[in-house]
């Protein structure tokens, strides 16, 4: 990529552009950023001070609204229900959509085709619309109003680009490998344990990302089958808190503040791996 | 050609492979195509809450399309998912190609406004959704607040509450949300486009709107066809940003309804009538699904069409 200051013909342009560009951006970056700015200061605020100063910039010596919201309101455990979801289902996208993808990259079979296809399938179609069947479905296994109706649920959705990703992937990794290997009389489970799958971390760490950002944030699928509070997740947590304190802004505020915390915070640190990952599918 | 693609078949080696693809197999098939296919057969069926009765043929598509409760209903949110489809074209994957290609330019802080554009879309949409509607409010919310402190007294309003404008807000935070997607891989599509072509386009003189519309706009068409994609079937599942922001109702007045608050009303019941159909909820999933499908294929089949190989 050249920039565009350099001075060659080509890219030389007209100043007036540039400078619109650039203001154009900046307020951009501003909208893009200012919302998030003024819930962080507002979890700050009383919400009188909310109600009066809406735009000034907050003592941030009054964390008393942090401090309830975390001692006094369910937000740790939908938090942590989150984690345990989120972890449990990450888990196991990665290993089932390894093993399916390995099976196709690797071995030569005539329903290869058959079996991409059937993943390409889950991955067109919107399983939010089959959701009357899943929740009659998880009524008879039992699972309804477990974390594990969620768990199921979200790997069934992230299985499919998956399965794409590591097939893609392992299907680039050279055959000599493999071979070597099997001369040296390493048996098939082996191969893939110690000499493929060391070398598919980067495709795997893609799935993950790809797959957490809408596991965390989803709201639909706790709606439907969580009834019980304490198994809330925290996006659907979030609608019991927000239906609890409608008057108090600034624990509003804060609640917003501390359930956007942590995803933003792995963003701000690890932007370049969110953005590869996001746009994995689409990029492709 | 390589050995491993020519392995014996012995019985341990096909057991080794079906040990690697029967579980994913019969995971997808029992939480995905399953629930699928059923969500078929349900819609011509009777429901009495979680009981299935008696089939009952096309009734419960009828009632959808055509009944006297359910009708209008549905065809008022079906136009809403429509504006919302047109609205977010135009604003979120319109506005992500000019942020796209203001950032191909790599001006100053470009590394900055990258990351900027994206922090909303790694927010949940409840978070963004409450927070907008605290931000809306008639009374405290900062837009009212800017406005007055502007002088603009008179654009204030109750956004949410007014019919002529809530859609419109939803519409709004939806892309404040979600704009940074396309930007960023439009960008992506864009840095793919070998520089030569735009070099020798700009030393022929080309304008910038020429060059946008001649060069860029045709070489990104892959990012375009999955971004048009993805919209549609988003536009048509839209649901948190209308639950959160005006209810399950789609209020006010049936004006922010569209068909995903519609479905969940009919199948999980209005909280307040606590009624459940199964029978009349699965045919609007039905309905939606085939919809979808055929429509995002068209769609896609459509956009594919004007893709140019390079």
């Amino acid at each position: 990529m050249t920039a565009v200051t350099s001075d060659t013909p080509a890219t030389r342009q007209a100043v007036p552009f540039v400078l619109l560009a650039q203001v154009i951006l900046i307020a951009n970056s501003f909208i893009m950023l200012y919302p998030v700015v003024v819930m962080v200061l507002s979890g700050f605020k009383t919400t009188g001070e909310i109600f009066e100063h809406p735009f000034a910039l907050p003592d941030f010596t009054q964390v008393g609204n942090f401090a309830k919201v975390l001692g006094e309101t369910a937000m740790p455990v939908y938090f942590v229900n989150s984690v345990l979801v989120t972890g449990t289902s990450i888990l196991l996208i990665l290993v089932l959509g390894t093993m399916a993808g390995y099976a196709v990259a690797r071995y030569e079979s005539r329903t290869n085709t058959f079996i991409l296809l059937f993943f390409l399938a889950g991955l067109m179609l919107p399983l939010k619309l089959a959701v009357i069947p899943l929740f009659i479905l998880l009524r008879d296994l039992g699972l309804l109003d477990s974390r594990w109706s969620l768990i199921v649920t979200y790997t069934a959705i992230g299985l499919p680009s998956t399965v794409f990703i590591m097939a893609g992937f392992l299907r680039t990794l050279p055959a000599e490998l493999e071979d070597a290997a099997r001369i040296d009389g390493a048996s098939e489970p082996r191969i893939m344990w110690s000499v493929m799958l060391p070398l598919a971390r980067p495709p795997m760490a893609i799935a993950a990302i790809q797959n957490a950002v809408p596991i965390w944030n989803d709201f639909f699928f706790p709606l439907v089958f969580i009834q019980t509070d304490a198994r809330k997740t925290l996006p659907q947590g979030l609608t019991t808190f927000m239906g609890e304190y409608t008057t108090d802004w600034g624990m509003l505020f804060a609640g917003l503040t501390i359930a956007a915390a942590p995803i933003t915070l792995l963003y701000i640190a690890l932007s370049r791996q969110f953005i590869q990952g996001m746009t994995a599918g689409a990029v492709k | 050609m390589h050995v491993s693609r020519q392995q014996p078949r012995t019985l341990k080696h096909r057991l080794w492979v079906a040990f690697l693809v029967v579980p994913p197999i019969v995971f997808m098939s029992l939480f995905v195509v399953y629930p699928i296919l059923s969500a078929f057969a349900y819609a011509f069926y009777d429901w009495q809450g979680l009981a299935r009765g008696e089939f009952v043929g096309l009734k419960n598509f009828r009632e959808v399309l055509f009944g006297a409760t359910m009708a209008p209903v549905v065809w008022n949110a079906f136009l809403h998912n429509v504006y919302a489809l047109i609205a977010l074209m135009i604003i979120q994957n319109g506005g992500g190609f000019l942020l796209a290609w203001l950032l191909y330019k790599e001006p100053f802080g470009f590394r900055f406004h990258r990351i900027a554009i994206f922090v909303p879309v790694v927010l949940s949409t409840i978070i963004v959704g409450f927070l907008w509607k605290l931000f809306l409010n008639p009374n405290f919310g900062i837009i009212n607040q800017a406005l007055y402190s502007l002088g603009l007294d008179s654009w204030a309003r109750p956004w949410l509450g007014d019919s002529s404008t809530a859609l419109g807000a939803l519409i709004l935070a939806n892309a404040w949300h979600f704009v940074g997607f396309p930007a960023l891989v439009y960008l992506a599509g864009m840095q793919r486009i070998p520089p030569e072509v735009i070099e020798a386009a700009r030393l022929d003189g080309t304008n910038e709107w020429q060059l946008l519309k001649t060069i860029v706009w045709p070489l990104v068409a892959p990012s375009t066809t999955i971004l048009f994609t993805l919209l549609f079937i988003g536009a048509f599942n839209w649901f948190e940003i209308p639950y959160v922001m005006a209810g399950l109702d789609g209020s006010p007045f049936g004006s922010t309804d569209v068909l995903g608050l519609v479905f969940y009303r009919t199948a999980f019941g209005n909280q307040s009538a606590s009624i459940q159909n199964f029978g009349m909820g699965s045919a609007l999933a039905t309905l939606l699904f085939l919809f979808i499908v055929v429509f995002a294929s068209m769609l896609t089949l459509w956009l594919r069409r004007r893709e140019i190989q390079f």
